[in-house]
């Protein structure tokens, strides 16, 4: 019986990012446990589409399989996810698989997420510990805190949270909310923390954290349950502080 | 401030918003109330209201040039973004759609209304009791401005649940839960006032 069951996907399709998309549907032989990836391989294999026209197979991106890297976020039924994470028998067919519009269209269902990664940069989302000698170990980060931004540290940068967005769009600079909570960890990490005024001042600069218009649609979205709009809050209230210390005069830098 | 403008642009928006803007609305909202107490009450309040000491410096810094920049620079702000009501259907969803409709709403009308009172009164028409009954003896006004008094009261309502956000005093969804039914009794509180009033002229 299992044999004869088969799988409708309709994806849009795009040749480069200068083409128009157009949408191609297939039907693939159903298997147990398929996701979403399982079934673009099956296409791969066999790129042949629902009309039975021979075609180019699905370019999409993919990396670690478990939801953890970020790399193959798309939108699923109208909804930005991991494509790893979505099981074909928990999804309404006919399957409609879309590349996330934020993002420049590659081919296909790949996008480029690299404005993505210049956030990163520009909000020095990491800790400096080099020194020019030996600097020793760092303060101890109480467990409970740890325990605490271990939450924070899941973001992946798939970039759920921009698509979900109504304010990251071609007419705004909004860097978009995961940034915004990134600053909130490396701010709470007792070493990150030595560099607390930099982060929230690069947070504050145009396209920064004011563009958010608290529609709140990241936290629903994100695929890790991070508390975006919470961490928004809290770097709403650091950057009112900030703004006083730098519009006033402060020589508390970090604290 | 060189390379925060913007953010001092969006926080003086989200201040405006409420000292003064949205505390003159409610002193308006509650002065117009004095109309269901008759015509000589509303005519006593209002006189008084416009034959305050230094009225012109109060009306430019309390009322127009806050509401300005607050009008142009959120008709900014709405125009930039790009709903998706349609595949994000969430409560905080609708409420950010709103907020944005019932600003340009509420600019619209308030273009209006002080085009028909006080730039009239400006050109020697006296703002009265009579002036508002005649206005409102048409049905169409009644409903604009039914509209425009639930628009800029729901703006308002909601305006000051995101700037309680936007300036770091509810962080806790647990507080911004409860804000969301703090604002919204505003909301209720003052949409009765409002229409109390607008009915008292009909």
């Amino acid at each position: 019986m299992s044999e004869n069951k088969t799988v409708r996907i309709i994806v849009t399709r795009q040749e480069n990012m200068d083409s128009a998309p157009y949408e191609e549907e297939f039907v693939i032989p159903y298997r147990p446990n398929m996701n979403v990836i399982s079934a673009l391989m099956e296409i791969q294999r066999n790129p042949v589409n629902a009309k039975g026209e021979k075609t180019t197979p699905i370019t999409w991106d993919m990396n670690c399989l478990e939801e953890v890297c970020g790399a193959c976020s798309m939108v699923i039924n109208g909804k930005p996810r991991q494509s790893c994470a979505a099981l074909v028998d928990k999804l309404e067919q006919p399957i409609r698989l879309a590349p996330m519009s934020t993002f420049p269209v590659i081919r296909d269902l790949q996008v480029d997420r690299n404005r993505m990664f210049d956030s990163l940069k520009r909000i020095k989302a990491w800790i400096p510990i080099d020194g020019t000698y030996e600097l020793g170990p760092g303060p101890r980060m109480p467990e409970r805190k740890r325990q605490w931004a271990y939450e924070l540290s899941k973001c992946m940068t798939c970039g759920v949270c921009l698509e979900a967005c109504p304010n990251v769009n071609s007419k705004s600079d909004f860097m978009g909310p995961a940034f915004i909570s990134l600053v909130r960890l490396y701010n709470s990490h007792p070493t990150g923390a030595m560099n607390k005024d930099e982060r929230l001042n690069a947070l504050m600069g145009d396209g920064g954290l004011q563009d958010c218009g608290n529609s709140q649609n990241c936290v629903q979205a994100c695929p890790k349950g991070i508390p975006l709009t919470t961490s928004i809050a809290a770097m709403n209230r650091a950057s009112t502080v900030q703004s006083f210390r730098n519009f006033f005069g402060s020589d508390h830098h970090v604290d | 401030m060189a390379d925060n403008r913007e953010f001092f642009y969006r926080r003086l928006h989200s201040l405006l918003g409420v000292i003064p803007v949205g505390l003159f609305l409610t002193q308006h909202l509650i002065v117009n109330h004095f109309a269901t107490q008759g015509e000589e009450a509303f005519n006593t309040a209002a006189g008084f209201m416009g034959s305050l000491p230094f009225v012109y410096l109060l009306e430019a810094f309390i009322i127009f040039l806050p509401l300005l920049f607050h009008g142009i620079y959120g008709l900014y702000i709405a125009f930039t973004a790009k709903n998706n009501l349609g595949r994000f259907g969430y409560f905080r969803n609708v409420m950010f759609f709103l907020q944005r409709v019932t600003g340009v709403i509420t600019l619209v009308f308030i273009a209006w209304h002080v085009w028909e009172t006080r730039i009239q009164a400006l050109l020697g028409t006296e703002v009265n009791y009579q002036m508002m009954e005649e206005i409102l003896s048409n049905p169409l006004m009644v409903v604009f401005y039914i509209v425009g008094v639930l628009s800029a009261v729901f703006h308002f309502a909601n305006g000051l649940w995101s700037f309680f956000v936007t300036w770091g005093i509810t962080v806790s969804p647990r507080s911004q839960r409860i804000m969301t039914y703090v604002t919204m009794l505003v909301f209720v509180a003052l949409s009765i006032v409002g229409l109390r009033a607008i009915f008292a002229f009909v």
